[in-house]
């Protein structure tokens, strides 16, 4: 799964040069130009991605870190 | 003068938050810079979000979309939202761990712990803190254009007031900016610091959506909120809905402006500022969604501002655009609550950086290496209070002698940033990194940076691009790209072929930073 999240911050990036839509002036729901839209949409994607980081590539030995830095905090 | 009197109000308030803060302070080095390690998800994520956006994002963006269109959101704003969480979880992460287990409270720490060399400190030094003045340029003349703009006309009968269009100039406006952050950030430190962003970045966001939906109201003239925005957009020239202004290489080369924000010495100072790892997980999935909050309005008041009917006269300068639409559409209350919240987004981050700078002068070069005579923690705060003085005063001068576009500025500061990001990206996953290495990547940044930033006029032509012509490869041509593209190669290649060629770390320094 970790490799799988990985697949998809790269999707994001390569998705996110639409060079297929570059002239397009269409408006969307009457106001909203096609090139916000379609970068809208890639915010919330990596929203979404980043949730899915946070849950299956997140760093291990963070909390040893932690917990020894607490202690010397209260040592000091 | 009521829009005068509301900003004043909010100034004060800011002023009075700080002093809170300070009722909190525990009168240690560690708590002034770094909140004593006690900063939870919510304040982390509202405090790195509110410093990262600053009058960049609100005032640049809203002014290079009255000039370029709507493509200035996929320039920046999405790419940011994919960047800034990517560096959040790959560098802020990992050099919070190695923070907290090591002792650090600034970057130049961990870099001379790293690659076993004083020399990078004193050399990274004057560099990031020149960059940072680039930065606060930023922030001192967006802030100082948007009060002077939105206060135009208030003293009509004050024939000295004339060239700034009878308002509140912007060099007083800047100047009592400058003053109010440097208070609440004297008084407070880091926790004043944090609380006052995680209320600024509160009180602009939601004063955005309420600039947004006013002036939509106004353009398009129904109690409809759909056929306001309907009627907003419809008056567009279509060349501002599209991309047509915007080359394909120099969107390209926008992926690596964000990656900056892996070297903001500020950022890192927030970063340290965690309670724990897990309270990076909200700033990380939040963020792109708070970025698309603050651009998606600014970039279509922009775009409406290049319409007929938005008020804004064509060829308005950049930087006003933002304050003129306030101005134009609200009245005076809502306009002076909406310069204060455009005022809180630049001082949520002026705050950041120049407590950081203080923070590095101390850390960095006075107690660096001090043997014999030691200084107390009140001193420590002093001298890190003087520097920061120093430094304010010389980007608000600069700021008069230098006026560019708060967009192109912020520009060429991030640009510099992103050279150095191959330096931090080394230093926690390659084990062969080596000071000469790291050494040669500055250096590199240090010269491209310059003749590039040189080339193109110091900062005056907002379309350099390098080369400065397409290269014929042979195979292939190399298009004209951002400078950001030029720093930045050159200094991955300098960092790795110039480690290669010098003796590795020692295996203490390796066991120190990598697991086996």
């Amino acid at each position: 799964m970790k490799y799988a999240v990985w697949i998809l911050v790269v999707f994001l990036l390569v998705f996110h040069q639409d060079y297929w839509q570059w002239n397009n002036a269409t408006l969307d729901f009457g106001f909203l130009p096609r090139s916000l839209t379609y970068h809208i949409g890639i915010s919330i994607a990596a929203a979404v991605v980043w949730m899915l980081a946070t849950k299956f590539c997140w760093p291990e030995g963070l909390e040893e870190a932690s917990e020894h830095s607490k202690q010397e905090d209260a040592r000091a | 003068m009521i829009q005068l009197g509301v900003i004043v109000v909010y100034l004060l308030l800011l002023v009075g938050l700080g002093l809170s803060a300070n009722r909190l302070f525990r009168g240690t080095a560690k708590d002034y810079m770094l909140a004593s390690h006690s900063i939870g998800p919510f304040l982390l994520l509202m405090s790195l979000f509110g410093t990262t956006m600053t009058a960049f994002a609100l005032v640049g963006s809203t002014g290079r979309a009255y000039v370029m269109g709507a493509g200035v959101y996929g320039l920046l704003a999405s790419a940011s939202g994919i960047v800034h969480s990517l560096c959040f979880l790959l560098i802020g992460v990992p050099l919070w761990s190695l923070g907290r287990r090591h002792g650090y409270t600034t970057q130049i720490q961990f870099f001379r712990d790293r690659l076993e060399s004083n020399f990078i400190g004193y050399l990274l030094f004057p560099i990031l803190v020149f960059l940072v003045v680039g930065y606060l340029m930023v922030g001192v003349l967006g802030g100082g254009a948007v009060v002077q703009t939105v206060t135009a006309g208030t003293f009509g009968d004050v024939d000295w007031l004339a060239s700034s269009n009878y308002g509140v100039p912007s060099w007083l406006a800047s100047g009592v900016i400058c003053c109010v952050v440097l208070t609440y950030v004297f008084y407070g430190g880091m926790r004043g610091t944090a609380w006052a962003n995680t209320f600024q970045t509160s009180v602009f966001m939601a004063l955005g959506v309420v600039t947004f939906f006013v002036i939509a109201k106004a353009i398009g003239g129904t109690d409809n909120l759909f056929e306001n925005l309907v009627i907003a957009t419809k008056q567009v020239p279509e060349i501002q809905l599209a991309r047509a202004k915007i080359p394909k290489p120099v969107f390209f080369s926008f992926l690596l402006i964000p990656l900056s924000v892996g070297m903001f010495p500020h950022i890192f100072q927030h970063w340290l500022t965690a309670r724990s790892a897990n309270a990076f997980k909200l700033s990380i999935i939040v963020h792109p969604i708070f970025i698309m909050i603050v651009w998606v309005p600014c970039v279509l008041l922009g775009i409406w501002a290049s319409g007929p009917e938005s008020g804004i006269p064509p060829g308005t300068d950049e930087n006003a655009v933002l304050g003129m639409l306030v101005q134009t559409h609200a009245g005076p209350v809502l306009a002076g609550l909406l310069t204060a919240g455009i005022l809180a987004a630049i001082m949520s981050s002026l705050d950041s950086q120049f407590l950081c700078v203080g923070t590095m002068f101390t850390e960095d070069i006075l107690l660096h290496n001090r043997s014999g005579e030691q200084l107390n923690e009140q001193q420590v705060v002093r001298a890190a209070r003087g520097f920061i003085i120093g430094v304010v005063g010389l980007t608000y001068v600069l700021s008069l002698i230098l006026p560019r576009s708060v967009f192109d500025l912020g520009l060429w500061s991030f640009s510099g940033f992103t050279g150095l990001f191959p330096l931090v990206f080394a230093a926690i996953y390659w084990r062969r990194l080596t000071a000469a290495g790291a050494i040669g990547g500055v250096l590199s940044v240090l010269v491209t940076w310059s003749i590039l930033f040189w080339r193109s006029g110091f900062g005056s032509n907002a379309r350099y691009s390098f080369p400065e012509a397409p290269v014929n490869l042979g195979v292939a041509t190399l298009p004209q790209l951002h400078p950001v593209v030029f720093i930045f190669v050159v200094a991955a290649i300098a960092i790795v072929v110039i480690s290669l060629f010098s003796r590795p770390p020692s295996e203490k320094t390796l066991a120190k930073f990598f697991r086996r």
